[in-house]
């Protein structure tokens, strides 16, 4: 599961980096959309794996990560979520009011000759 | 220190209420919502200045104001946490923020909808970026800020704000990310976010672990570098400057320095020099970067025509001058430059606010009066007839205006007698040292170079925009000035005043900052003694029983660490 993750995390990473990097605004968009799944997929993975693991310490139990699940990753993800998909729409407001003043959706707003 | 703990929420919540109030206000009710905006920021200076007064004044581990939100007691809630270093941060922000809005009433405010509002977000995100003492509520103020400031830079609308706001809004979603990843590990490492138990848990870290913190430190550092406009990751910020209204760019000279205010922060509670093993980790790193930003920024202002990119690109100058100036490790260099974050950040502030009212002079729709009624001939032999010339009043407002530009100069450059002066000779005498027979090293020799090198392109560049702004004939008008927009440049210019005729109690007080950033255990004592009330249903309340502080034992880790 952690090499299935591990290459979840860096296919979502490389190809939002990539996208990033292009000239159009969509793509750019998209790109950090992309980043942002890989920057939680990550967070989430610092809380170990496990699966069947109550996010909680059960009376008698050792305080283990091998008995529970770390909920504060969950709670971080959760906060990042919120806000990366927040931030994102703005930058979304953002794109399309560069595509009504700049009439091309290239990110400086030039017009090149294709 | 149970007197000021509730104190410490005050520069959070204020900005926040205020807000929600103006949310409410009716845009045909401008006067009134810049009504409740200058009081809001007035009332927030005012506080930050109750709890630096306080801060100062109580000595040794009281001088730590903590307030654990939620009654959450140390390591696991979050706590807010006013040292000296944050509360002459909050005083920074309530001294510039008084004069944006003050400007912003004179007009901007009314350029857009939601200024106000706007206005007060952000202060609470910089507030609480300042005043927070855990990691991860740090990205979240960091985001309040951002996400503020994104409206705010674009208030006022038109192509060139859309498209530099763009690349601002990209490449800060970006370093979020670069946040976000830096917080995950760094918590893999240490199972913790707190700033206070981090600053613990840190010496213990066992050496296989060792590269994983550096390289989350690290992480951490280049998206907080990115905010600290941190060469060369800074290409974002002057045309996104350059483009904001007047006020919100006078308010945005303080995002620099939250960016260049957590890097200390981070690195002095991460590597302290103190620590057995990686002490001062990514020091050298700091150095490099900071000459090279100050060497761009020189280079910038220099290349500058347009007054707005002077004032940007000082900016820059003020980012590289400090980080370089924290690496040094020195306390003395450390002290300087925080004297010197303060006076720079007033005098940059005043430079954007003073950029709107320059440019009036060059446009006849805000014309009082033309200032020559005849210009003379270019034939004219000056020098024999100066009848064109004699005996004509300056009118008030251009010589108010010039006299302030004179101030804003002095400043900026680091010419005496002004505080800009004191500050930089504070840095400069700090890097060469008492000892004369003691080697300066190569890295402080650089840095000594540059900053001269930049007072003298920064003088070189404001004088040219002066000379073209004030003494160039032909053209020109005396620009209309309103009441609040020269007492928005007044504030800012006076407080550099007061900084300058009271540089002693001041570098007293930043000396005193750096040397206890420079030994982070009050810091941790402070937060990890601060009480949580006990509840009405658990009259057997028990503290966290934690790891010693920085033993250097490995069996000290906490068994809940992945």
């Amino acid at each position: 599961m952690e090499v299935l993750l591990a290459l979840v995390i860096g296919v979502l990473g490389g190809a939002g980096v990539w996208l990033v990097l292009r000239p159009r605004t969509f793509q750019v968009v998209m790109g950090l959309v992309l980043l942002s799944y890989a920057v939680n997929l990550f967070i989430f993975s610092m809380g170990s794996l496990s699966i069947d693991h109550p996010p909680i310490v059960a009376p008698g139990q050792t305080a283990d990560l091998q008995s529970y699940s770390d909920p504060v990753p969950q709670a971080l993800v959760l906060t990042a979520i919120v806000i990366g998909f927040a931030t994102t729409a703005l930058f979304l407001v953002v794109l399309l009011a560069a595509r009504g003043f700049s009439g091309t959706d290239h990110v400086d707003g030039e017009r090149d000759a294709e | 220190m149970n007197a000021l703990a509730p104190l410490v929420v005050v520069p959070v919540v204020l900005p926040l209420v205020a807000a929600a109030v103006l949310l409410l206000i009716r845009d045909s009710r401008r006067r009134l919502g810049s009504l409740i905006n200058i009081a809001a920021t007035l009332g927030g200076l005012m506080v930050a200045v109750a709890i630096l007064w306080q801060v100062n004044v109580a000595a040794g581990p009281d001088a730590i104001a903590v307030h654990l939100t939620s009654n959450w007691a140390a390591p696991f809630g979050i706590a807010l946490v006013a040292d000296r270093l944050s509360a002459l941060m909050l005083v920074l922000v309530g001294v510039v923020s008084t004069g944006a809005a003050l400007y912003a009433a004179a007009g901007w405010a009314r350029a857009g909808s939601y200024f106000h509002p706007l206005f007060q977000i952000q202060l609470m995100g910089i507030n609480g970026a300042f005043l927070t003492g855990d990691f991860f509520n740090l990205f979240v103020f960091f985001e309040v800020m951002l996400a503020a400031s994104y409206g705010l830079q674009l208030h006022g609308s038109g192509w060139p704000r859309v498209r530099s706001g763009m690349h601002y809004i990209a490449v800060n979603l970006l370093a979020s990310s670069l946040f976000l990843v830096g917080l995950a590990i760094l918590y893999g490492v240490m199972g913790t976010l707190s700033m206070a138990d981090v600053a613990t848990k840190v010496a213990l870290v066992p050496p296989g672990d060792r590269g994983l913190l550096h390289a989350g430190a690290a992480i951490l550092a280049m998206a907080v570098l990115i905010k600290a406009a941190v060469w060369p990751l800074n290409s974002w910020l002057v045309p996104a400057y350059t483009a904001a209204s007047t006020p919100v760019a006078a308010l945005f000279v303080l995002m620099t320095k939250v960016g260049v205010y957590s890097i200390l922060r981070l690195w002095m509670l991460l590597f302290p020099a103190t620590m057995a093993s990686s002490a001062q980790f990514g020091g050298d790193f700091l150095m490099v970067a900071g000459l090279a930003t100050l060497a761009f920024g020189a280079i910038g202002v220099l290349a500058s025509i347009r007054l707005d990119r002077i004032a940007a690109f000082s900016i820059i100058v003020t980012s590289g001058t400090l980080l370089a100036s924290f690496a040094t490790g020195s306390i003395a260099a450390s002290a300087a430059a925080l004297f010197y974050l303060v006076s720079s950040t007033f005098a940059v502030s005043a430079l954007f606010l003073m950029v709107e009212p320059v440019q009036r002079t060059r446009s006849e729709r805000h014309a009082q009066r033309p200032v020559y009624d005849n210009i003379p001939h270019e034939d004219d032999n000056l020098d024999d007839q100066q009848l064109p010339l004699v005996g004509r009043a300056f009118p008030v407002s251009i010589a108010a205006l010039g006299l302030a530009y004179m101030a804003c100069s002095l400043l900026v450059a680091g010419l005496p007698p002004l505080s800009g002066f004191l500050s930089k000779a504070a840095i400069l005498t700090a890097i060469v040292g008492d000892d004369p027979a003691a080697a300066v090293p190569t890295s402080a020799g650089v840095l000594m170079a540059l900053l001269l090198c930049a007072s003298l392109f920064t003088t070189i560049s404001l004088v040219r925009a002066g000379i073209r702004h004030f003494w160039s004939a032909g053209g020109r008008f005396a620009p209309r000035l309103k009441l609040v927009e020269s007492g928005a440049v007044l504030v800012l210019i006076s407080a550099c005043l007061l900084l300058t005729v009271f540089a002693e109690p001041v570098l007293r007080y930043t000396t005193a900052t750096a040397t206890y950033l420079h030994a982070p255990r009050p810091y941790v004592q402070a937060v990890f003694d601060a009480p949580a009330r006990p509840g009405p249903t658990t009259p057997d309340y028990a503290p966290y029983e934690r790891a010693p502080y920085n033993s250097a034992t490995d069996d000290g880790m906490q068994a809940d660490t992945p």
